[in-house]
């Protein structure tokens, strides 16, 4: 890590960080045997009623499974016998690394190796636990499965890795929600996330991030570095990322994927919604290797107060991808006059038949349709909240109906008292 | 219901109403006609609280209480309802949502419990057929890609589910074929109570054979010139405005 240096090439302004003064382990301060998903931290319940989903009611209503990591030791796995009698594995890294570790030694740092950047070499060297799944041949996981990060006790960074194999003919669909409650020290996060997806396969993963941003006047809030890359590494996978990002003070994050095996597919749907003095610079990366691999990518950016929000994409089509495609479209709003969007799309074609289409717009939030909103009774607030969810659709319509519902709402408290 | 007081009002600095008194009883129908740039849309602004008019001077009371105070969302949920001459797009958000939360904010401050979603959806069933509103509409996003028709047909339908007690058409007509006309006007005359008014603001006199206005005013440069019975729309019709110009320009 120490041969590598921070990427300066971002978008972003990140104050110098010390890296000796970061915790990098630390079990949480409850005992780790809870009974039922009540027993859980209220401060991370108030959040979730805040959003209207209480944790135990999300968890009745759609049968999700839930793995919660409160700082960096898993305190809670269940549905574990279920998916155990389909033989789907979905536990903590600890556990699989002392229980499977045949899959950990074959798949973990397969996509994203140690060396591939300073955030994910600080990763590799230090984390301490994170998730795991792997859905053997022709299984369809019946659940969507779903971890809770959330950043903790002071101090803590927090580097978790996960590891997501959907063998042949599997399919899997994974949600991964954050919050975190009000803290005034600067917290680093920089975790791994790998997907592969063998023949035929095919892996959903679902963000809605919403750690602490920072106050409004830009001190505190959480440092998000994260690699996320998934291979679509054999014939027909499909690989699909979609991330709602509200929070943060600096977000880089490019969910990528490798399109190795032929016919594959990928696609990757975000809204980014930065305000005060949030930043974020995230995007993507479609590698395209294999023959007739298509991908697309949906980029909804919202910029508020004085942050600086920008998509930073690259679409790669190598040598021997005849046939691949890939359609782009990135779109920007503005709230305020004072904040920034930026695009930063990187195209490059190393084969003829290749089709790569990119379009991308910038609106501003129209006074006439707040007005218009006002005419019929709405509050300007609520009506903020119904235009950036219309503008959304196309993502938020990506998502699991239960975190839909979260993402909606949490898209209006992440802009309140934001036009302007 | 309203009254209107010396009204004067500028945009960007530049007078456009220059006076306005009217004054609208329950159960009336008012028409307001004027060649363009007379102040017609600016008063209907002013009415619902648009931010880039501001008034200068005079008063307007709605149901007694000083309206020039309140917020837009507070005077349409006190029962003003504005039809729109160009109803803006909404993109992504789809007709009912944008409706039930609309008419759910409605129900709040007459201190009704919001409704239900089948609740709703039969509500919404009754009042589009009631204005003959074509089903596919409401299952769009507000506006988007409606044809202009389309677009106005949807302001008497948001109309019909708001119930307001005072509706000011802006320019309803104007783009409109016959049909599309008919059922404007018709969603117009049924939604006409005894305590509820409308004011129809329209350059030409076509819309006022379908809804029947009971007095009729002539805005020009800023100021009422004229007020007459539904007779005065005939004569207008034969004469345009050129004689109200000659009449009120020295």
């Amino acid at each position: 890590m120490e041969k590598k240096e921070i990427p300066q090439w971002a978008h972003l302004k990140i104050p110098p960080i010390d890296y000796q003064d970061i915790i990098y382990y630390s079990a949480p301060k409850q005992k780790a045997t809870l009974n039922s998903l009540d027993e859980i931290d209220p401060e991370l319940k108030k959040t979730f009623d805040k959003l209207g989903i209480p944790l135990e009611e999300q968890k009745q209503l759609s049968g999700v499974a839930v793995d919660a990591v409160m700082d960096s030791v898993s305190v809670k796995t269940t549905f574990k016998e279920n998916l155990a009698n389909l033989g789907i594995i979905f536990c903590s890294m600890s556990e699989a690394i002392r229980e499977h570790p045949d899959l950990i030694k074959k798949y973990l740092g397969s996509v994203v190796p140690y060396t591939d950047n300073y955030f994910a070499a600080l990763n590799s060297a230090v984390f301490s636990d994170g998730s795991f799944v792997y859905i053997p041949k022709g299984v369809r996981c019946p659940m969507e499965l779903s971890t809770y990060f959330r950043i903790n006790a002071a101090n803590t960074g927090q580097f978790e890795r996960t590891l997501i194999i959907a063998d042949e003919d599997a399919y899997v669909s994974y949600l991964e929600g954050c919050t975190a409650p009000m803290r005034d020290e600067n917290q680093l996060h920089a975790a791994v996330v790998e997907l592969v997806a063998l023949k035929n396969a095919e892996i959903k993963y679902s963000t809605v991030q919403n750690w602490y941003p920072g106050d409004k006047n830009g001190k505190g809030g959480i440092y998000n570095f994260v690699t996320k890359r998934g291979i679509c590494k054999e014939e027909n996978a499909k690989i699909s990322w979609t991330q709602v990002e509200t929070g943060s003070a600096i977000t880089w994050k490019y969910p990528s994927c490798i399109l190795k095996g032929d016919n594959s597919v990928a696609e990757f749907y975000s809204v980014a919604v930065t305000n005060n003095f949030q930043q974020a610079d995230t995007g993507t990366k479609m590698i395209h290797i294999g023959k007739n691999t298509r991908s697309r990518i949906i980029s909804k950016g919202i910029s508020a107060g004085q942050s600086q929000n920008s998509y930073r994409g690259l679409v790669k089509i190598m040598k021997n991808a005849d046939n691949a495609r890939n359609y782009t479209q990135c779109d920007s709003m503005l709230m305020s006059d004072r904040c920034g969007a930026h695009t930063f799309p990187y195209i490059e074609i190393d084969n003829q038949t290749a089709i790569a289409e990119h379009e991308a717009t910038t609106s501003r939030i129209g006074e006439d349709q707040i007005f218009y909103c006002n005419q019929r009774g709405i509050s300007t607030e609520d009506a903020v909240g119904l235009i950036v969810n219309g503008y959304a659709r196309e993502v938020l319509n990506q998502l699991p109906m239960e975190f839909a519902v979260e993402a909606q709402k949490l898209l209006q408290i992440s802009l309140e008292n934001s036009v302007g | 219901m309203l009254t209107i007081k010396n009204l004067k009002a500028q945009i960007n600095g530049k007078p456009i109403l220059k006076g306005i008194n009217l004054e609208v009883k329950p159960g009336e129908v008012h028409a307001i006609m004027g060649p363009n740039g007379s102040g017609k849309s600016t008063l209907a602004s002013v009415l619902a609280g648009r931010e880039n008019v501001e008034v200068t001077g005079g008063e307007v009371t709605f149901m007694g209480i000083n309206l020039l105070e309140l917020p837009p969302e507070e005077r349409a949920r006190m029962g003003i309802f504005l039809g729109f001459q160009y109803p803006v797009e909404i993109p992504g958000v789809s007709m009912v949502s944008f409706m039930r939360t609309a008419v759910n904010e409605m129900r709040k401050y007459r201190n009704l419990p919001p409704f239900s979603s089948s609740d709703f959806l039969k509500y919404m069933r009754e009042k589009k057929e009631l204005v003959e509103i074509d089903t596919q509409l409401t299952n769009r996003s507000v506006n988007e890609g409606f044809s202009g028709g389309e677009k106005k047909k949807n302001e008497i339908f948001q109309m019909a589910m708001l119930e307001p007690k005072l509706a000011i058409l802006d320019e309803t007509d104007s783009g409109l074929d016959i049909d599309a006309l008919r059922v404007v006007a018709n969603g117009v005359n049924k939604l006409k109570r005894p305590d509820t008014a409308t004011i129809v603001i329209t350059h030409y006199q076509r819309l006022l054979d379908y809804i029947v206005p009971d007095i009729i005013h002539v805005l020009y440069n800023g100021q009422i010139v004229k007020t007459a019975g539904k007779e005065l729309a005939l004569e207008l019709e034969e004469k345009g405005y050129d004689w109200i110009k000659k009449e009120f320009q020295n």
